[in-house]
């Protein structure tokens, strides 16, 4: 208590002293004209050149990620574009395929039928011509038979009765 | 991390510089103390006659200790060394006026050269370094103190156009930090710890801000400026306000650094001279060895907090002066800060 009782009486603190507020504004002057000159206009154009890199390569490197998502946002699009072209070919060739194998199927069939129809007259008509053929030979032997018959035989008119019998009963017969 | 395990034994080896030689001036007292302990024990005997003995010479001790911690604190025409001796500073009167080197003038000059030598070796080898480079050792510590006081005191206090003023504030910046440094040096003084020095360092301050803001305002602006933008009525209370507002800045800057710079000091005194007022060794190992540490630890951080500070209400200072929003919002700001 009493040490600093003195401290403050002494009073000698707060005394001006015009010398060192004079040596302190000629001192201080003079060490900031200096560093002023050798040491901060240096350090501070460097600091601020330093700064401005920095800040250019951060915005470098900002612009190129935009780039590179610009890119390959792009190549998505186009890889999906491909992906829906490959799946609409894909698409049209089955569609052909099928449609094509539809067609292909019935003209095999039009034309299959077609066959069997044809086949069908021919048979007919070569069924039709068999008969008249054997129609013929049948006439033709019972010509011969009679012949026989008549040279060997009896009563010319009896004979006679006889093959006309005979002939209404081939033809009832056929029909 | 590293620094400050190395900086602690080094400030510890200071305060055992400092005690040492007041510890063998008091080495006779030792004796003393033993004869206070028996004279306890005896006292229902001699109780009155010890009690005049002690009694005398108390108050004596006392303003010897009031005296060597004045005598460390105030400025002086000698430059002592206490083992070894002292020097002799010269005396310069010119024209009437005492303008004599001083102990305090000694450590500016020495704190001047210091800051001559580091930043002339720091910016050459800025001068030297391409953009691409980066600073080392010595350079990039004061880079960081540098960037510290170019971005979170003068750009985010003053805003656009504090290039201009960051000469000042990183000089002045640096020029207190060391006189702080150099206070807590053995044999040092703090030239910072003198009312004359921070005041002159102060009124460095006003003189800036003042012009700083009749650039900004112009010679109208800065008189309306006094009258706070109210009716002409009020003028007359609120002009002579706002007039000693002008000077209330750089005299609280002048008080502020002063008196930590000062009180630091005395407090660290007074916890040795504990010791040899109350003559025992046992406070001056449990009490005054360890609290003078503890509190000279304390004034390295306060060094560094001081200029910091001055710096920085410098520049909020030039900032509120040269700022162009209304007047309420700079009364926010300052009471914000």
């Amino acid at each position: 208590m009493l040490t600093s009782g003195i401290i403050l009486l002494a009073g000698s603190l707060l005394s001006p002293e015009p010398g060192l507020i004079f040596w302190t504004t000629v001192t201080f002057f003079i060490v900031l004209l200096i560093l002023k000159k050798i040491a901060w206009g240096p350090i501070l154009t460097a600091l601020e050149e330093r700064e401005k890199g920095i800040q250019s390569a951060i915005d470098r490197a900002h612009q190129a990620k935009d780039e590179s998502e610009a890119i390959l946002r792009k190549n998505r699009e186009l890889l999906s574009k491909a992906d829906a072209d490959a799946d609409k070919i894909i698409r049209e060739g089955k569609d052909y395929a099928e449609k094509l194998r539809a067609d292909i199927s019935a003209k095999a069939h039009e034309e299959a039928n077609k066959m069997i129809a044809a086949a069908k007259d021919s048979i007919e008509q070569e069924k039709r011509r068999a008969l008249d053929v054997l129609r013929n030979e049948v006439a033709d032997l019972a010509v011969m038979g009679a012949e026989k018959i008549i040279k060997t035989a009896l009563d010319a008119d009896l004979q006679k009765k006889i093959v006309n019998s005979m002939i209404k009963d081939l033809s009832t017969k056929r029909n | 991390m590293k620094r400050l395990k190395v900086r602690q034994p080094k400030a510890m080896l200071k305060v055992i510089a400092i005690l040492l030689p007041l510890l063998f001036n008091v080495s006779g007292l030792a004796a003393a103390s033993t004869g206070q302990s028996s004279g306890i024990s005896r006292e229902s005997v001699t109780a009155p006659a010890v009690e005049g003995g002690q009694a005398a010479p108390a108050p004596l001790e006392e303003e010897k200790a009031g005296d060597v911690i004045m005598h460390h604190i105030l400025n002086n025409n000698v430059y002592a060394f206490p083992p070894f001796g002292e020097v002799a500073l010269p005396k310069i009167v010119v024209g009437g006026y005492d303008i004599s080197v001083t102990k305090h003038v000694v450590m500016l000059w020495l704190v001047s050269a210091t800051l001559l030598i580091v930043f002339s070796f720091v910016g050459g080898k800025y001068k030297k370094m391409t953009a691409r480079q980066s600073p080392k050792g010595l350079a990039n510590a004061m880079e960081a103190l540098i960037e510290f006081v170019r971005l979170d005191v003068a750009k985010s206090n003053i805003g656009p156009g504090y290039e201009k003023h960051l000469p000042y504030l990183i000089t002045v910046f640096m020029f207190i930090l060391f006189c702080n440094l150099f206070g807590l040096i053995p044999y040092g003084s703090t030239a910072t710890g003198n009312i004359n020095v921070t005041l002159t360092l102060a009124v460095f301050t006003f003189f800036i801000t003042q012009i700083a803001a009749l650039k900004a305002h112009g010679v109208k602006g800065f008189l309306e400026h006094l009258t706070a933008g109210t009716h002409w009525a009020l003028w007359i209370i609120l002009v002579p306000i706002e007039i000693i507002g002008l000077f209330t800045k750089p005299f609280a800057l002048t008080v502020r650094l002063f008196a930590n710079m000062t009180a630091g000091h005395i407090i660290i005194l007074s916890l040795i001279f504990i010791s040899f007022i109350l003559k025992s060794y046992v406070v001056a190992a449990a009490v005054s060895v360890p609290f003078a540490i503890f509190i000279y630890l304390l004034e390295l951080f306060v060094a560094f907090l001081q200029a910091f500070i001055f710096t920085m209400l410098s520049a909020l200072f030039i900032g509120l002066a040269t700022a162009h929003a209304g007047h309420d919002e700079h009364e926010a700001e300052v009471a914000h800060h």
